[in-house]
């Protein structure tokens, strides 16, 4: 019965089995994946997560100023089981990113944005900058403290962009300051506009890696070596290996989100913060202000450059040409060889640097610029106040040199002969 | 092929196993999703049982209380209305209510607790909106033999003092009766009873 | 690197030991002590509603502390007539403002915003102050524009900001340990009030955790089993 439906269909639609064919049962993928091949599916999977839960969370939230905040909390307590789906989607917001920059990070291990995967890892790229617009977005939507001063600020950086600055954060805003406007635009772009944009993305994402072929842990061209039929020695048909594979992925992921998502939800204040369970107050801005977790290496890059020219315009570039110099990674790394594993010593360390600076970054960006202490040692030449702006300046100088230099230790580097044929 | 076989065995197995513990998982997963559709707290305060002060509806009084968004008729009864019960009874689509919906107190010849205490929604049961009242001396309007009770002015349906339907009406059953119950001396409870306390 | 991975993974906690000039004390109140909830539940009743609110519960939503609606109706629902109702307290808010110079926020979510050590050691640190409007102050949070509401309770102390000595000038009706112990009661019920779901929400997790464990067991079978053709 089942099969003569089925057929029925296939008769008409014949694409549905050839794209599962295409895409699944006969994509023929390396067969040495390790654990860092499994972030790409729990991208995918969290995209999901989050859709369902926003949808739900839709139903609910209320996009009105006065009544935004308090919608949230009317999804906490009053609608039964509003609480697990408004939990699922903050967790998932920051899962997302933990989960994204793994995955970006295994590209840079293995050199998947190398030729001839140049493409997979530019709509990759723009997939992240879509991610943090649609994060951002979707913060000031619980009109918290946090939820509203830090669009303010963020606003006011597209403010001192020259001549035109002021007009573009009006026209951002849609009012004098963050306000209704302002909440119910992000709400619609939240909601509506980014999905859409990071669902298309997803999906060129992935036709172009499957044009090509997926990288391996070794960076071997596993098409080299084919059978008689034209299938690579070195490759597995995705399903159902790695279908099976991913799931357990899926579920073992599955189950440190629960963990987070049913023990400790807030996260020390990292994925819920405390200052936003107040509601926004537009005379009142708090102590200190900071963006989630996941912008914080961005912003330390931000507030390290000092202001020029008496504009903070400077450090809105760098903030910018932070995130944007990651496009150029196919063309900046000028190895002959992929994967770290066949690497010399140059690339090795400056990864490992980069990785230190980039997570010292990320945590000066969760504190205020006068703290330290937290290091325990004196530098005995500079005042308290400035050795975390100090830091983040070197860190800063450190994340940019990675890649400015990369054209010339990657190109002096002492690689290893590569193999032949994958190995484990 | 016996090896084959076996790990073919062996491979269903685990799928259906896997299966079955990832269908109650999923299950599990989509319960918050689907309870989040039910009526929120807040949604069921503004449906929470109405109090009603009978003291306040005079003999022949029609007093309109609100209940779920909708319009609940109190009517003190009279003698006459009472007794125009049975006059109507041979012209009634449904007299002894078996198709329309009430509790299981109000199935009786008044359709009530009470005789002179009539609860009844005012929606008309063809397509939902409030009938006027229309007593007995508005025979100049409605007939001759009209006993008095509740006409609808969208399709012309016309409902007895116990909320019957006349026969040749649009509307195909008798007005809705509520849950209710009366407390203490004048107290009346719209939308509990005590099977469907808070309900 | 090893001690700066440390430091790195311990730097959250600093976060809050940063803001507060005064130690916060950690607040002993247990979520699972259903006397100790409906304890704070009166004393925030008696003592707070007069000018805060806690407008995101509801009256009816405290059978969670295992009272009946008749006893919720009877000892604790002042300010409404339906069970179903809000918490609202029946301070104006336009008139609070003029009077205190900030209207008394809701406190619905205090506890989250705040934490529990802070709320804990916030009510058990007011002092006597003749130059501010109220006369009160407090250690934790200065020139506060609250009276000590429970002042009655605790008595009346001083404060020395530099020494950081208290004196005391009049017993209170409660002694010391008992004061303590309201407070801690009226935390555990605010913090109650801050995530209703919370007890639940573990329990839940528990049972999620286990699902997800014997899944975890039976999909790493199963991509075991399947792995075998790979060579």
């Amino acid at each position: 019965m089942a099969a003569r439906l089925w057929n029925w269909i296939d008769s008409r639609m014949p694409s549905i089995k050839e794209e599962w064919r295409k895409h699944a049962a006969e994509y023929y993928a390396p067969k040495n994946f390790n654990f860092w091949y499994f972030f790409g599916s729990l991208a995918l999977l969290v995209l999901v997560i989050q859709i369902v839960s926003g949808i739900f969370l839709t139903m609910n939230y209320k996009p009105d100023a006065n009544l935004a905040f308090g919608s949230v909390d009317y999804i906490m307590r009053d609608v039964p089981g509003g609480w697990i789906i408004r939990y699922i989607h903050s967790t998932g917001a920051s899962a997302f990113f933990i989960v994204v920059y793994l995955h970006m990070f295994r590209a840079m291990l293995y050199g998947s944005h190398k030729e001839p995967r140049e493409l997979v890892w530019i709509f990759g790229m723009l997939i992240y900058l879509t991610l943090m617009g649609e994060a951002f977005f979707g913060y000031l939507l619980p009109w918290g403290q946090m939820s509203y001063w830090g669009a303010q600020v963020i606003v006011n950086l597209f403010g001192t962009v020259p001549f035109i600055g002021p007009d573009l954060a009006l026209w951002i805003r849609g009012d004098y300051v963050v306000s209704d406007a302002t909440l119910n635009r992000f709400f619609a772009l939240h909601v509506i506009a980014f999905p859409l944009v990071l669902l298309g993305l997803v999906v060129v994402h992935l036709l172009a890696l499957h044009d090509v072929g997926s990288n391996n842990p070794d960076g071997v061209d596993i098409k080299k070596y084919q059978d008689a039929s034209g299938r690579s020695l070195d490759g597995i048909p995705f399903h159902p290996y790695y279908t099976v594979k991913d799931l357990m992925g899926a579920v073992a992921f599955l189950a440190i989100f629960c963990f987070v998502m049913f023990f400790i939800p807030e996260v020390g204040g990292y994925f819920l913060e405390y200052n936003n369970f107040i509601p926004a107050d537009p005379l009142k801005t708090p102590q200190h202000i900071a963006p989630v977790w996941y912008f914080t290496p961005y912003y330390s890059v931000l507030r390290a450059v000092p202001p020029l020219f008496h504009s903070q315009f400077p450090g809105v570039l760098a903030m910018g040409a932070a995130v944007l110099i990651l496009f150029f990674l196919p063309w900046l790394d000028r190895s002959p060889v992929r994967s770290i594993r066949y690497r010399g010593p140059y690339y090795k360390s400056a990864l490992a640097v980069f990785v230190v600076a980039f997570l010292i970054l990320g945590y000066l960006g969760t504190e205020s610029t006068t703290v330290w202490g937290q290091f325990g040692f004196d530098a005995f030449f500079l005042d308290t106040k400035d050795r975390a702006t100090w830091l983040a300046r070197l860190c800063t100088v450190v994340y940019f040199l990675f890649f400015i230099l990369m054209p010339w230790y990657t190109a002096r580097d002492k690689v290893k002969p590569v193999p032949e044929r994958v190995t484990h | 092929m016996n090896d084959q076989k076996k790990i073919d065995r062996t491979r269903r197995n685990l799928l259906v196993a896997t299966s079955v513990v990832g269908g109650a998982a999923s299950v599990g997963a989509a319960t918050p999703f689907v309870v989040s559709m039910w009526p929120s707290e807040r949604a069921k305060a503004a449906g929470a049982p109405v109090d009603v002060d009978l003291s306040r509806v005079g003999l022949g009084e029609l007093a309109v209380i609100e209940w779920r968004g909708k319009p609940v008729w109190v009517l003190h009864r009279t003698k006459e209305m009472l007794d125009s019960l049975k006059a109507a009874e041979p012209k009634l689509t449904d007299p002894l209510s078996k198709a329309s919906e009430q509790p299981p107190y109000a199935t009786n010849e008044y359709r009530s607790l009470k005789p002179e205490i009539m609860v009844m929604e005012g929606v008309c049961t063809h397509l939902g909106c409030s009938p006027q009242l229309k007593s007995a001396e508005a025979r100049a309007e409605m007939g001759a033999d009209w006993p008095g009770g509740f006409y609808c002015p969208c399709h012309g349906s016309k409902f007895d003092y116990a909320g019957r339907v006349f026969r040749g009406a649009p509307a195909p059953t008798n007005l809705r009766v509520p849950p209710y119950t009366f407390v203490a001396e004048a107290g009346l409870v719209i939308g509990e009873d005590k099977e469907t306390k808070g309900a | 690197m090893r001690k700066l991975m440390i430091v790195l993974l311990l730097a959250p906690l600093s976060g809050w030991a940063a803001e507060a000039g005064y130690r916060l004390d950690s607040s002993p109140h247990d979520p699972h002590d259903l006397i100790s909830l409906q304890a704070g539940a009166r004393t925030f009743v008696n003592y707070c509603l007069g000018c805060h609110g806690l407008e995101s519960m509801r009256y009816g939503k405290l059978t969670d502390l295992g009272l009946t609606e008749a006893q919720i109706k009877d000892y604790l629902m002042f300010t409404a007539d339906k069970v179903g109702e809000p918490i609202r307290t029946v301070m104006p808010r336009k008139e609070s403002k003029s009077w205190f110079g900030v209207a008394p926020p809701d406190l619905s979510l205090a506890a989250r915003a705040r934490s529990a050590d802070w709320l804990y050691t916030y009510l058990r640190t007011f002092y006597r102050d003749a130059k501010t409007v109220t006369g009160w102050n407090n250690a934790v949070f200065e020139n506060v524009a609250m009276p000590h509401a429970l002042w009655t309770l605790q008595g009346e102390r001083a404060y020395d900001r530099e020494s950081g000595k208290w004196t005391e000038i009049a017993k209170g009706v409660q002694s010391p340990a008992e004061y303590d112990a309201t407070v801690r009661d009226l935390v555990n019920f605010l913090v109650y009030v801050g995530e209703p779901a919370a007890t639940r929400r573990k329990v839940i997790g528990i049972v999620a955790l286990y699902v997800l464990a014997i899944l975890f067991v039976f999909t790493y079978l199963l991509k075991k089993e399947y792995w075998k053709d790979v060579k």
